[in-house]
């Protein structure tokens, strides 16, 4: 028996996250695919469009902003003390709390606590935590099976696929494409989809709804993530849409959280801020359709053996950099994914993480390093416009980081024989003087004189060439701005 | 039309790009600060905002750029700059800069001169209180307001209430006039491709409105915009806001 027929649930693509190439090399691949790119404009724009309108409707919006802003910084500020509370008040209401340093010890810890509740199988809400740590696959390996119940990311797992969006993971997916997923998936994993089935969404929907309740009805174990975690009361919070989530956390009596540190809130009142600020941003709602609160245990209702894995992984690396923190005031609402020009166009595959778009881009090298290609490219992976700031509702100023995390990437690469910091210490010494930048300009205006009928030059060699496969260049005319002043005003001005 | 800035004197700040690739842009501003009243200087120490450097992760490169801003303009009341971009890096990088470079002195003069540097369009219409700058420009004209000069240096309407007090201009809107062209620095050949997209979707939207000229208030994004529309012969010309203010009815276009 091979290997590949004793797993319990799809195989994901081959290949791994840090395997991946650099940005510009996934981006320029997603670029040709047409239908990717019809849909994510398609998508994109839609939920761009709601969003707008349903923050208008807020005067006091940016006072949101500002007050969500606030208090992340006071909770990162003293992550150390809120972080005791909480674990002291999720014990006192009955939940058991591990603490995991890193994706490995997290995993080590959910596998561990399924096996002694002797199952093969779990339910799982839609968590982003759990992606980064790729439980699934460290429990398909113990040889438990992990069943997605959210919609887009059953159509992600059916699919042997991964997801490239925060909020909705199968945006690069169309209706006909989730069809033939459901078809063919279906009847392998548990209940299959109608063979009549349409591309219809409600059909799709209906499908996929059977398909999951033989699976909520019978799990004994569920594990989610956690929008916010309340120090005060020990209360875990889940925001959704789709009611899936209740059902994993209300039908089977063990359930098991993995919640990244820097979820944590202070009390509950600082919850009111953002239980509007995250639904108008994530999906251009004013309410999201489910909120699920749950503290600890509730004899004889729900979960009766709860626990709760708080997962550092990098997370305390990023606390640690002044410039860098503002990252971890992510709600993972995914408006700056739903902004950014780059995103729109190459779609979050091309990230090589769970957490693609501007967001990604700041937080993937900050949690797991600068020592691999994709981590290193991924600062650059934007033209800085900052159209993702004006939409973040906790103001991460994601220009300023990605700046400050080239920065970081520069000094890594120092000293190595390439041609960006070659360029960049000759531009240097151009630009350091007048007087070197004059001798320049001079240089700029003799090969204007050299090709004197061009007024725009078209393809080049390499590196030319980046600039002009499709854009023509301007020539530099003969006189600067300078040589003119020079001749016509020098005088007066001395 | 009225004199309104008799005295005031400007210190013009060019811009690298503008000095060496497009010097008809600060020509114009000379001229239509002149035009206003205004006696204008070119200290000739400057060089460039160091935002190239910065924003591509070479500080160190860009600390001496930030030293030589504050040698050319430290003492002028007014530091007039045609690109949203280079102003607003000034405001936005050179404190930033001066910590990185662990220099307080530094971070003082910074202080001071970037009070008071100005986007041409902030200090046309905040400074000297004047949208009607005399300008006539009768042609069929669209305006790409640059991420820069709207996110950074923060220009607002400005360069629009600039555009429609511009006699016999037919100013039409520029469809989702505020996605970013793709331009953004050296992305545009780190990541080429997508720069690519994204001009070229810029460009298209730039073609539906039957304009024939595409006006920003930063060259940089124009030459990558631009690009695009030369060598798809669309017909479209590109033009620096400051060119179209320093045109006057019987003017040379």
């Amino acid at each position: 028996m091979t290997a590949q027929a004793q797993r319990r649930t799809p195989a994901p693509p081959p290949g791994t996250y840090l395997g991946m190439p650099k940005f510009q090399k996934n981006a320029k691949e997603q670029l040709a695919n047409e239908q990717l790119r019809k849909n994510l404009r398609h998508a994109t724009g839609t939920i761009r469009a709601k969003r707008a309108a349903r923050v208008d409707e807020v005067p006091e919006w940016e006072e949101l902003r500002l007050a969500g802003e606030a208090i992340k910084n006071r909770t990162l500020r003293h992550l150390d003390t809120y972080l005791v509370q909480l674990e002291d008040s999720l014990q006192k209401a009955g939940a058991k709390v591990h603490w995991a340093r890193d994706a490995a010890e997290a995993n080590r810890i959910v596998v561990g606590l399924v096996q002694a509740k002797g199952v093969d199988e779990v339910v799982k809400v839609k968590s982003m935590a759990t992606q980064e740590i790729e439980l699934n696959e460290a429990l398909e390996e113990a040889g438990i099976a992990a069943w997605e119940t959210d919609l887009a990311e059953l159509i992600v797992q059916l699919g042997h696929d991964r997801p490239s969006h925060i909020l909705v993971p199968a945006i690069h997916r169309n209706r006909s494409e989730v069809r033939e997923i459901f078809l063919r998936e279906m009847k392998q994993y548990g209940t299959p989809a109608p063979e009549d089935i349409t591309d219809d969404p409600a059909e799709l929907a209906g499908a996929a709804r059977r398909h999951l309740r033989e699976k909520f009805l019978r799990a004994k174990v569920a594990i989610s993530g956690a929008n916010f975690a309340i120090a005060e009361t020990g209360t875990l919070v889940v925001v959704e849409s789709e009611g899936n989530g209740r059902m994993c956390l209300t039908l089977p009596d063990t359930l098991i959280s993995v919640v990244g540190i820097e979820k944590v809130l202070p009390t509950f009142a600082d919850l009111e801020v953002f239980m509007r600020l995250l639904p108008r941003s994530s999906t251009g709602e004013r309410m999201n359709p489910y909120t699920s609160m749950w503290t600890g245990v509730t004899p004889g209702d729900g979960p009766q053996d709860v626990h709760v894995v708080l997962v550092d992984n990098g997370r305390t690396n990023a606390l640690a950099d002044p410039q860098g923190r503002p990252a971890l005031r992510c709600i993972r609402c995914s408006a700056c994914l739903n902004i950014c020009p780059v995103y729109e166009r190459v779609g979050g595959h091309a990230y090589g993480s769970v957490y693609p778009g501007p967001i990604g881009a700041v937080l993937n090298p900050q949690l797991r390093g600068i020592g691999h290609e994709i981590d290193q490219s991924l600062p650059y992976a934007s033209s800085l416009c900052g159209a993702c700031f004006e939409v973040c509702p906790v103001r991460i100023p994601i220009p300023d980081i990605l700046v400050h995390l080239r920065k970081e990437v520069a000094d890594h690469k120092r000293g190595k024989p390439k041609l960006e910091p070659t360029a960049m210490a000759a531009a240097g010494w151009v630009l350091a003087d007048h007087k070197h930048f004059e001798l320049a300009e001079r240089v700029a205006g003799l090969a204007a004189r050299a090709l004197p009928n061009t007024t725009f030059l078209g393809p080049l060699p390499w590196p030319a060439s980046a600039w002009t496969r499709a854009r023509d260049l301007p020539m530099p005319p003969p006189e600067s701005f300078r040589k003119w002043w020079r001749t016509n005003r020098g005088e007066e001005q001395q | 039309m009225t004199i309104h800035a008799k005295g005031i004197t400007v210190a013009l700040f060019a811009t690298c790009i503008n000095d060496v690739m497009f010097p008809g842009t600060p020509k114009a501003v000379v001229q239509v600060l002149e035009r206003l009243g205004c006696r204008v200087e070119f200290p000739l120490d400057q060089t460039c905002c160091g935002q190239m450097f910065t924003n591509t992760g070479y500080f160190d490169a860009a600390v001496p750029n930030v030293r030589n801003y504050v040698k050319a303009f430290t003492g002028y009341d007014y530091v007039v700059g045609p690109s949203g971009s280079c102003v607003g890096a000034v405001r936005h990088q050179h404190p930033m800069l001066a910590e990185h470079a662990r220099d307080a002195g530094l971070g003082r003069a910074v202080d001071e001169v970037v009070a008071r540097t100005y986007d041409l369009s902030e200090f046309l219409v905040d400074v000297l209180g004047v949208t009607d700058v005399g300008a006539y420009f009768p042609h069929r004209v669209t305006y790409h307001p640059t991420c820069h000069s709207v996110r950074v240096a923060k220009v607002g309407d400005r360069p629009y209430r600039l555009l429609q007090a511009v006699k016999g201009i037919d100013l039409v809107d520029l469809p989702a006039a505020d996605q970013c062209c793709g331009f953004g620095g050296t992305f545009s050949v780190k990541n080429p491709d997508v720069s690519v997209a994204m001009a070229s979707d810029k460009a298209r939207h730039v073609m539906e409105t039957g304009a024939e000229y595409l006006v920003t208030g930063d060259n940089a994004c124009l030459m990558n915009i631009g690009g695009i529309l030369h060598r798809e012969n669309s017909g479209v010309k590109t033009i620096h806001l400051a060119e179209i203010l320093a045109h006057t009815e019987g003017g040379d276009r």
